[in-house]
């Protein structure tokens, strides 16, 4: 059976990378006892998958990673279980058991929510909210990306959904997954441009809120949440 | 949320910033105002090293399980962080309260290898604290060394408040509480030195004077007040099982040297190799028990979660129940995709039967360490083992699918002749030999065969304690030998040869011989720079030479001196329980060739009998 499972990464756990979490995960899901299946061969290791890497520095309430299960747990159990082995930066929000035909999480990811702030120092002069209105009315904005085989001119305005300013924080629904991935960073460095500053590193602090995948058509967007894929186990 | 020492922006800027934030699973929390005691406890190099040691992981476990005493975890802050917590006086700290270091009762740092001498004054000098022991107040913490160094602390003394020379379970809490007395008292930091010099194995330098002749060797080592005694003891835990070992070590977000659940099956060693410190000095053998071992390996799993269980001793095919234990792991843990991995064990039948169902043959590689290329040298170091044994679980390995095996030697050893040295490629020709011999339809490919050679270091309690050192320029002339041998033979495509540095080596042999003159040089080199020394990339030599230059050492005294046999020796205060009759005697017959039978074939009356446990009682 394969399951996917949502978690949230906050506080200090931003500063563990992708590949650190995988790892982490691997002996949570050990030390919680729960059935994972194992891969064949001399040197056996889980199969799980997650959805999209976070950067280093990043929190999300939305993570998501697949595991496939010899036998699951209720969801109720399986959240309690694995939140009973976690540690604090690290929690489990929902635990779903995905139908056959369901693609993989990495597959599925079509977009995602960001919340993004300006560091405290790091912000534009002020009344830079204003200005951002102004900048997102273009009809294109177009970056330069660096890619592997050289960089390339992109319009990245038709890969942002939505979007609103409430206070000091910017929310982005942006697209995301393999077909185009757009970082909040690209677009926040073309704003920064427009302004005349240069984006330095620490700028930003990003929030992602939650990954999407795609069920409309074409023609029509309709984005739901991963974890709607799944279905919540009873207890048996 | 736990708050951080570090800054956001610090920890986005440094490699690796888990390194430096704490709060990992199993990482132990505690309110600082119910506690009286507050242990940092530091591995002086990095995270990913430093994490994967046992002995602190025991000491963590065994410190916390006490209400009144809170241990952290102090690692060597890399150098991109040493530069910036340089630049903006940014204290050292503990990993869990990340509380500066300076504001601690305790700052205990273990001394695994000589190459981190640079690193233990980093730490004081990053937390703020004198590095001069003498110039600490009441205000700084107590530093106390322990680890494998200390059985020749001569080098650091200056540096440390005391020593906890051998195994921490035994006394370390007797000297927390009275710690605690002392504190509550209000009495000066020298009273407290005074108490801890009376608890079994403290050794605290301040105590005591010592005296040198006009050549440079030490004529005395004298205490200065009664409460210090003239010799110290060395401390072992004599029941290994009924003991603390801890059943939830802490996991490290970033992949640890060793992430693993490691079970220490046995402390010391039985077999005596004249030229190994580490076989003397945690002598006797003692064996935990294999019920115990059974219960830490399920109780360690559970709470890891690690994917793979080692085991470890210095020599663990000497372990009584060994196949019980590894046929218990394989049943117990095989099918849950847990790795087993077994480290130290001789080449022999059974051994590759194990093998061969823990991992994959045609990716793994046999190793042993013969130490020298001929058997007349071999018997000189007291190493049994032979070439027929080689040859043997070599070819056995070979049939059963292998073609890649590892050796282990030493160049430099006390007698080594050119002969000896050939040896080696010698005794590797003879390996590839016997693979070869293997129908070709019926082998793996080629064989990959691996020498490599490490540089001899004559240790403190060793037999080979009065050795001469090689220089520099013999030991590379001595790899150069057997490079060329090798070069030489038939199946040099199969073999490839590696050599350590000869540099480092000869430092190396300086502090671990050294006595308490070295201080000013340790000292020099790391106000010139020096930190990381064990890291090749960061070891800088000249700055070395110009360190003993300046503080006028003359670094010979210490290497290719001839020492006399009633030499007194910078660490013959300390009693390993190891006669140093014993040990001349050893030396005498290694230079006859005359092997000394293990403590199971019979016992030598080392002396350590007179801890009164271990493989002495097992009659
Ligand atoms: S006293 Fe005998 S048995 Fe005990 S460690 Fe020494 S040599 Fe071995």
């Amino acid at each position: 059976m394969n399951v996917r499972v949502k978690f949230r990464k906050y506080g200090n756990l931003k500063y563990i990378g992708h590949l650190d979490v995988m790892r982490y995960f691997q002996k949570a899901m050990r030390r919680a006892e729960i059935p994972v299946c194992y891969s064949e061969g001399f040197s056996p290791h889980m199969i799980m998958s997650f959805a999209s890497p976070l950067g280093v520095g990043l929190t999300s309430n939305g993570e998501y990673m697949d595991v496939r299960v010899e036998e699951s747990p209720s969801s109720a159990e399986a959240v309690s279980r694995l939140n009973a082995v976690m540690v604090e930066g690290i929690e489990v929000l929902s635990w779903r058991a995905l139908p056959d035909k369901a693609g993989n999480a990495m597959a599925s990811v079509a977009a995602a929510d960001y919340d993004v702030r300006f560091r405290e120092g790091y912000a534009p002069e002020d009344g830079w909210q204003e200005r951002f209105r102004i900048f997102m009315g273009r009809p294109s904005v177009t970056v330069i990306k660096e890619g592997k085989k050289g960089s390339r001119e992109l319009d990245i305005r038709p890969l942002i959904y939505d979007w609103n300013i409430c206070g000091d924080v910017i929310f982005l629904q942006v697209s995301a997954g393999s077909a185009s991935n757009l970082k909040p960073e690209l677009l926040m460095k073309a704003f920064s441009e427009s302004e005349g500053m240069e984006l330095s590193p620490f700028s930003l602090m990003i929030h992602r809120r939650e990954l999407y995948a795609d069920q409309g058509t074409e023609e029509k967007r309709r984005l739901i949440p991963l974890e709607m894929l799944g279905e919540e186990i009873g207890r048996a | 949320m736990r708050n951080l020492a570090l800054s956001d922006e610090i920890l986005l800027t440094v490699d690796k910033p888990a390194r430096y934030i704490g709060g990992e699973v199993n990482a132990v929390m505690k309110d600082p105002k119910t506690v009286d005691v507050r242990f940092a406890m530091c591995f002086p190099d990095v995270y990913e090293i430093g994490m994967s040691h046992l002995g602190i992981q025991i000491l963590y476990d065994m410190f916390n399980r006490r209400d009144d005493i809170w241990c952290e975890r102090v690692y060597s802050p890399w150098v991109d962080l040493d530069k910036i917590m340089r630049e903006r006086k940014i204290p050292l700290f503990a990993l869990e309260s990340q509380d500066p270091v300076k504001d601690f009762d305790f700052l205990g740092i273990t001394i695994q290898y000589e190459m981190c001498y640079t690193n233990i004054l980093q730490i004081l000098d990053l937390a703020q604290i004198p590095l001069m022991a003498s110039e600490r107040t009441r205000e700084h913490p107590f530093v106390i060394g322990g680890g494998p160094c200390t059985y020749n602390p001569e080098p650091l003394a200056d540096f440390f408040d005391l020593f906890y020379i051998g195994e921490g379970e035994t006394h370390y809490f007797e000297l927390m509480d009275l710690y605690k007395r002392w504190k509550a008292s209000g009495a000066p930091r020298e009273d407290f030195l005074k108490m801890a010099a009376s608890v079994p194995g403290i050794y605290v330098p301040s105590l005591y004077t010592v005296s040198y002749h006009e050549d440079g060797t030490v004529e005395a080592m004298m205490p200065v007040c009664p409460e210090a005694p003239a010799k110290v003891q060395k401390q072992v835990v004599t029941d290994v099982t009924n003991t603390y070992y801890p059943e939830k070590p802490v996991i490290s977000f970033i992949k640890a040297t060793q992430d693993r659940v490691v079970l220490e099956i046995q402390r010391g060693c039985i077999r005596g190799c004249r030229f190994c410190q580490a076989g003397m000095v945690y002598r006797p053998t003692r064996e935990r028990d294999l019920d115990m071992l059974k219960k830490s390996a399920y109780a360690m799993l559970k709470n890891t979660g690690h994917e793979e269980i080692s085991l470890s001793s210095l020599s663990s095919s000497d372990y009584s129940r060994l196949g019980e234990l590894v046929n218990f792991l394989i049943d117990e843990f095989g099918s849950k995709g847990i790795n087993i991995s077994l480290p130290s064990l001789r080449i022999d039948a059974f051994s590759l039967d194990v093998m061969s169902k823990v991992q994959d043959v045609r990716k793994s590689s046999l190793t042993f360490a013969p130490e020298a290329g001929t058997q007349r040298l071999r018997d000189v170091i007291n190493k049994g083992l032979t070439e027929e044994m080689i040859l043997t679980g070599a070819g056995q390995a070979f049939e059963g699918g292998w073609n890649r095996v590892k050796l282990y030697f030493m160049l430099g050893l006390p007698t080594e002749t050119e002969e000896d040295m050939k040896g080696i490629a010698h005794l590797a020709e003879k390996i590839a030999e016997r693979y070869y011999e293997i129908p070709k339809d019926q082998r793996n490919g080629k064989c990959q065969i691996v020498v490599s050679t490490s540089f001899f270091v004559p240790k403190p309690f060793t037999p080979f304690q009065w050795a001469q050192m090689c220089t520099k320029e013999e030991f590379l002339h001595r790899a150069y030998v057997v490079n060329h041998e090798i070069k030489d033979q038939l199946n040099r495509k199969s073999i490839k040869y590696n050599w350590h540095e000869a540099d480092v080596t000869v430092l190396e042999g300086i502090l671990a011989r050294g006595d308490r003159k070295v201080a000013s040089v340790i000292l020099r080199a790391y106000e010139k720079g020096c930190l990381f020394d064990s890291w090749s990339e960061y070891f800088h030599n000249d700055l070395w030479l110009q360190a003993f230059e300046e503080c006028g050492v003359d670094m010979d005294f210490y290497t290719v001196r001839p020492r006399a046999m009633e030499e007194v020796f910078p660490w013959d205060f300390i009693d390993i329980g190891v006669s140093r009759r014993f040990l001349e005697r050893e030396w005498k017959r290694a230079q006859k060739g005359t092997v000394t039978e293990n403590c199971r074939q019979s016992c030598s009356g080392c002396g350590a009998a007179v801890y009164g446990g271990g493989v002495c009682f097992e009659r």
